[in-house]
């Protein structure tokens, strides 16, 4: 039979068999089980609505407890189990013996990394964009270009980040973007300019904001004002000490900048430099999701009340003030809702780095590493060990993402 | 603390014009309610002078400052927004410092400034909630004490009651009252479609339709001597009745014949050149007395509203006009489909030629689109 034809006969099937399901279902339910007649007819009546949504829900149920319940309890099963002694109980070896391996650390660290970059980028950039285009009349294209990355998928995304990071002899012409960008640099001042003293004041700037963010939680204890529970203090300290971590990274990192010698001239394999090559992959998601944060925050800022904001500017904010002070508070339960929603994409990235770079030159991560292990070293055991890691790691950012999504919603 | 001048304000959209030679003066102390009908511009005009739309024409001086192109925060308006404005994230006492902080003031000052609003409007116990745990009269409060916090030139009100229920109105409506008698020397600015509102709270009214001025005086001179047939029929409720005739008689008073048989006397003077003149005769419902011999106006009563103080006759409506309204005193329960002659104090009858009162016969005729609202 032709494919297409097989699909379409498939599709009447499926959605014919829904349909004659809820039909008969309730049927038998109305005339056979509880029959609205007779001297029970009243009490019938309310046992079948009782049932009712049982019927309904039934075969989601069972898709799910087959396809998703069942899986968890063999995956948690097989991660005890050793597949090179026959299958026999082991315990918890797999799980040591995968904390043991400088490729598993490599991935939890690289998932990390990828956890406090992406869904910050993108959130940042979505709402960036969402502000940016609310006012201005192509706002709309605008924000179409932006939300198509949405339709493309990880993998294809990869293919063509792949071609922006292509390398060639340095004699060809560069096909990839990146380094037809770079081959311009040639230790001039410009490549000074852009290169060394630009990135060193981005980066200054981000330790300022940094700076600032701790200033602010630190303020109330340094002067003696208002302060809550010795909770509230503990986490204010905490969020102090780790702003100034990041200002310290920040101004090595300047330090760093400033001072190392770039290969002018000579093109760069970009996803095999190590630690920054996770960045170039990270860059993928960015770009994906972007345009979805971008989505939902400008729906959430067209929710803010338009008399707020004249309240603020006859209170004399500033637009800087209004944004922040007015407009992001307002959206900070969709801010969060969003952060989460990326944060789970991102815990679960396994596409962007199969298609690129399969985990080499020290880009692995989590899901790539389950794969690893489960189809290519056929090792079920550490495989399914963590996929187990996973899940444990996402589940608690899912139930807060739908309990924060459910509260939203009231 | 301060007078307002306005010269020749006008304001367009595009090609749409929605206000024009709008000039005013408001002295220092003064409470001026804009009134109007919906879509008169009345709230545009506020929006003018608190800077949140651009004056697209004329002059606005605060101070004696021309303040056109000076943002909002540098006029020293302060705005009490119709929905309150909360910031929905903020304490009541965030909510009133917010203005404070970021004009950089000392936290002492702050805290001192809110307290005090606090005290006037008694809102110490609110203070660390959110506008969410309030209630409606409660954030009205905090709106109003948003605005006392930054002791503003001028107060601009927007329509603040128009979201609080009828008995919380009231109560705030005399709050504001108050709070007018204790900052005597602070200027407000006040929106309303509600003319109740206008004439309790008001020193002067400016009422404002077609997108111009139509007439701006004290609440008592609007009602006793409206300058247009707008006026006369926005203010008071139900609206004044104006009936067609000519006049017959000119001199200290004028007599006028109406269409509808009666006659009318006022004691509005007329020139003998205003002899066979078309005039609409206008008598407020609550002006009427039922007449024993000469009548301004006689017919059927078709419906009657009984409501224990005074009765409201409505007339069988007569061609397009609308119907006949008088306001009786007292009980009149045996007067439905039956025959009933009206008339009137003459010192209780207004004239009004071309839609303009003759009382102000010598004054420039203001243009402006007459509808009933």
């Amino acid at each position: 039979m032709h494919p297409a034809l097989l699909g379409l006969v498939t599709i009447v099937l499926g959605v014919g068999g829904c349909l004659a399901y809820f039909y008969f279902s309730n049927v038998v339910l109305d005339r056979f089980i509880f029959p609205a007649k007779g001297e029970n007819a009243g009490r019938n009546i309310n046992r079948a609505n009782m049932v009712r949504p049982w019927l309904f829900l039934f075969p989601a149920i069972a898709a799910l407890g087959l396809y998703l319940g069942y899986p968890v309890v063999e995956t948690l099963r097989l991660s005890l189990t050793d597949r090179f002694a026959g299958g026999a109980f082991v315990g918890l070896d797999n799980y040591w013996q995968m904390f043991g391996e400088p490729k598993f650390r490599e991935a939890m660290r690289n998932n990390m990394l990828w956890l406090i970059v992406v869904p910050a980028a993108s959130t940042a950039f979505g709402l960036l964009a969402a502000q940016l285009t609310d006012r201005i009349a192509w706002g709309n294209i605008a924000k179409s270009l932006i939300f198509m990355p949405m339709a493309i998928s990880f993998v294809g995304a990869s293919v063509i980040f792949k071609l922006i990071y292509d390398a060639r002899p340095a004699e060809s012409a560069q096909i990839g973007v990146l380094n037809a960008v770079w081959m311009q640099f040639e230790g001039g001042f410009g490549s000074l300019l852009l290169l060394k003293i630009l990135p060193a004041i981005i980066v200054l700037g981000f330790a300022g904001i940094v700076a600032y963010t701790g200033w602010i939680f630190i303020r109330p204890l340094v002067k003696g004002s208002r302060t809550g529970g010795a909770l509230v203090v503990v986490g204010r300290v905490f969020v102090a000490l780790v702003a100034a971590w990041l200002v310290w990274e920040a101004v090595t990192t300047i330090a760093t900048v400033l001072t190392t010698e770039l290969d002018y001239g000579e093109p760069q394999q970009w996803l095999t430099l190590t630690f920054y090559n996770n960045f170039f992959l990270m860059v993928v998601l960015i770009w994906i999701q972007t345009g979805f944060a971008m989505v939902i925050l400008s729906a959430a800022l067209r929710g803010i009340p338009e008399e707020t904001i004249e309240a603020a500017i006859v209170d004399g904010a500033s637009p800087f003030e209004i944004f922040f002070q007015i407009k992001v508070p307002q959206i900070m339960p969709t801010i969060v809702v969003v952060w989460t929603t990326i944060t789970l994409v991102v815990l679960k990235v396994f596409d962007i780095v199969y298609a690129m770079t399969n985990g080499q030159w020290e880009t692995q991560v989590l899901a790539n590493y389950m794969f690893d292990k489960l189809f290519r070293a056929n090792d079920w055991g550490v495989g399914s060990a963590s996929a187990i890691i996973i899940m444990l790691l996402v589940s608690p950012i899912l139930v807060w993402n739908v309990y924060t999504a459910r509260k939203e919603m009231r | 603390m301060a007078d307002l001048n306005l010269t020749d304000i006008a304001k367009a959209y595009g090609d749409v014009e929605v206000l024009r030679d709008i000039d005013l003066k408001i002295e220092q102390g003064e409470l001026i309610v804009f009134v109007g009908p919906s879509g008169c511009g009345k709230s545009t005009l506020l929006r003018m002078i608190a800077g949140l739309e651009r004056i697209t024409g004329g002059d606005l001086e605060i101070d004696g400052v021309r303040v056109n192109d000076i943002p909002p925060s540098e006029r020293g308006i302060a705005m009490v927004f119709q929905s309150y404005a909360l910031y929905p994230h903020m304490t009541v006492r965030d909510n009133m410092a917010f203005a404070l902080k970021i004009a950089k003031m000392s936290q002492s000052e702050i805290d001192e400034r809110v307290d005090r609003a606090a005290k006037i409007l008694q809102l110490h116990n609110l203070l660390d909630r959110l506008p969410k745990a309030l209630s409606g009269g409660q954030r009205q409060r905090v709106a109003i004490g948003r605005a006392i916090v930054r002791d503003p030139k001028v107060y601009l009100f927007d329509e603040p009651l128009s979201n609080l229920d009828a008995a919380l109105r009231v109560a705030t409506r005399i709050e504001i009252a108050q709070l007018k008698e204790a900052m005597p020397e602070s200027t407000m600015i006040y929106v309303t479609h509600d003319q109740v509102e206008a004439m309790t709270l008001a020193s002067r009214i400016v009422v404002l339709a077609g997108g111009g001025i139509a007439q701006v005086g004290t609440p008592l001179e609007l009602y006793e001597r409206p300058e247009n047939e707008f006026v006369a029929q926005f203010i008071g409720s139900p609206a004044m009745n104006l009936l067609p005739g000519r006049i017959t008689g000119t001199g200290e008073t004028t007599t006028v014949a109406l269409d509808g048989g009666g006659t009318a006397v006022s004691t509005i003077p007329s020139q003998p050149g205003d002899k066979n003149k078309a005039v609409n005769v206008g008598v407020r419902p609550e002006d009427f007395v039922e007449a024993q011999g000469e009548f301004i106006y006689k017919g059927k009563v078709e419906i009657t509203e009984a409501l224990g103080e005074v009765t409201l006759l409505y007339f069988a409506p007569e061609g397009e006009r609308d119907p006949v309204i008088a306001k009786l005193p007292g009980v009149h329960a045996d007067v439905k489909r039956r025959e009933v002659a009206l008339t009137a104090d003459p010192s209780k009858v207004h004239l009004f030629h071309n839609t303009q009162s003759l009382l102000y016969r010598d004054q420039p005729i203001k243009k402006i689109a007459v509808g009933t609202h």
